[in-house]
């Protein structure tokens, strides 16, 4: 059966069609979410998607949180449906508590738009299953606040459950211990700050995404 | 058995909230400024934070219901605990009768 995956958007998301269009690539159907809506009920699978909802404002995702779409894909996320934030949407995510940490902006200050190479760090989570721990992937970064950051019990905690799934190779933000994604503890909720949607394609320069988005789409 | 009840008199603050980084968590903004001091001629400048300021009037019975509110619109939306912290200053500025 073909998966459906949501993609969630708030006013200032500007990622959802190349979400979407990464998503149908491989065989998936997308279907866009509105922020103001609460109707999950055909979707096996969750994305929220880069931009800056709702103008970054406050903090990134520090209002976008409130949104009723919100409220529903935090029960998804709970009664284990699998959801990806990318960028702006692993913003969102550490705002709403369904991942820990917070991300503060970049060191160095600058909003950095580029290509990084990521190491997958673990195969156990809902992004990478179908990935090879210790595999490279080329994926780009578009950020100014994609610095995570969090206390040392944290850190602990998520080295110890192994969830970091996704390490720079060539820390480019100042993340704690190079930290580019991290998973919560059932494994069903991934936030990472590259971006695999534009990854998905060698028009664009990589397909190194697509076994991200495999994963995800297989994931129910 | 309206006898007892509150008249329903409520007072205006005014309040400034002040959001600053825990202690501990990189500041890149502070630290630039602090780096670029010394070269405009500024010496001995330490400890540059950057936060920001909100700043809102909130209806409340007394001072210290204002102060829960405002805390609990702190934690729950204007700050990160995860990164930041607020310092909450109130200002009693008139009376609002009725309700």
């Amino acid at each position: 059966m073909t998966a459906t995956v949501g993609v969630a958007v708030f006013p200032g998301t500007n990622c959802e069609l190349d979400s979407i269009h990464a998503v149908e690539s491989l065989g998936g159907n997308g279907k866009i979410l509105w922020h103001s809506s609460k109707n999950l009920s055909e979707v096996d699978a969750v994305i929220i998607p880069g931009g800056f909802a709702h103008g970054d404002y406050l903090r990134p995702g520090a209002i976008a949180r409130f949104s009723p779409l919100m409220s529903a894909i935090t029960d998804f996320a709970n009664n284990g449906g699998p959801v990806l934030g990318i960028c702006n949407g692993f913003q969102v995510l550490t705002e709403s508590g369904l991942l820990p940490g917070a991300l503060q902006k970049n060191k160095g200050l600058k909003f950095l738009c580029k290509t990084v190479e990521v190491r997958v760090e673990t195969e156990n989570s809902t992004l990478t299953r179908n990935a090879a721990k210790g595999a490279k992937l080329s994926l780009p970064i578009n950020h100014f606040e994609g610095n995570f950051t969090c206390d040392h019990d944290t850190l602990n905690s998520l080295l110890e459950q192994d969830r970091v799934v996704l390490r720079y190779c060539d820390n480019p933000n100042g993340s704690i211990d190079d930290i580019a994604g991290v998973c919560n503890e059932s494994r069903n909720v991934v936030g990472i700050m590259p971006h695999p949607e534009r990854a998905c394609d060698s028009l664009l320069g990589s397909e190194d995404g697509k076994v991200l988005f495999d994963s995800l789409l297989g994931a129910n | 058995m309206r006898i007892g009840l509150a008249l329903g008199v409520s007072l205006i603050f005014s309040v400034l909230v002040d959001v600053r980084l825990l202690k501990g968590i990189a500041d890149p903004a502070g630290s630039t400024i602090e780096r670029s001091l010394p070269a405009l001629g500024f010496s001995n400048v330490r400890n540059v934070g950057v936060g920001k300021t909100i700043r809102f009037v909130i209806e409340a019975e007394n001072e210290k219901e204002a102060h829960e509110k405002v805390e609990s619109i702190c934690s729950t939306f204007l700050t990160n605990p995860v990164i930041e912290e607020a310092e909450i200053t109130i200002e009693n500025l008139e009376k609002v009768e009725g309700n």
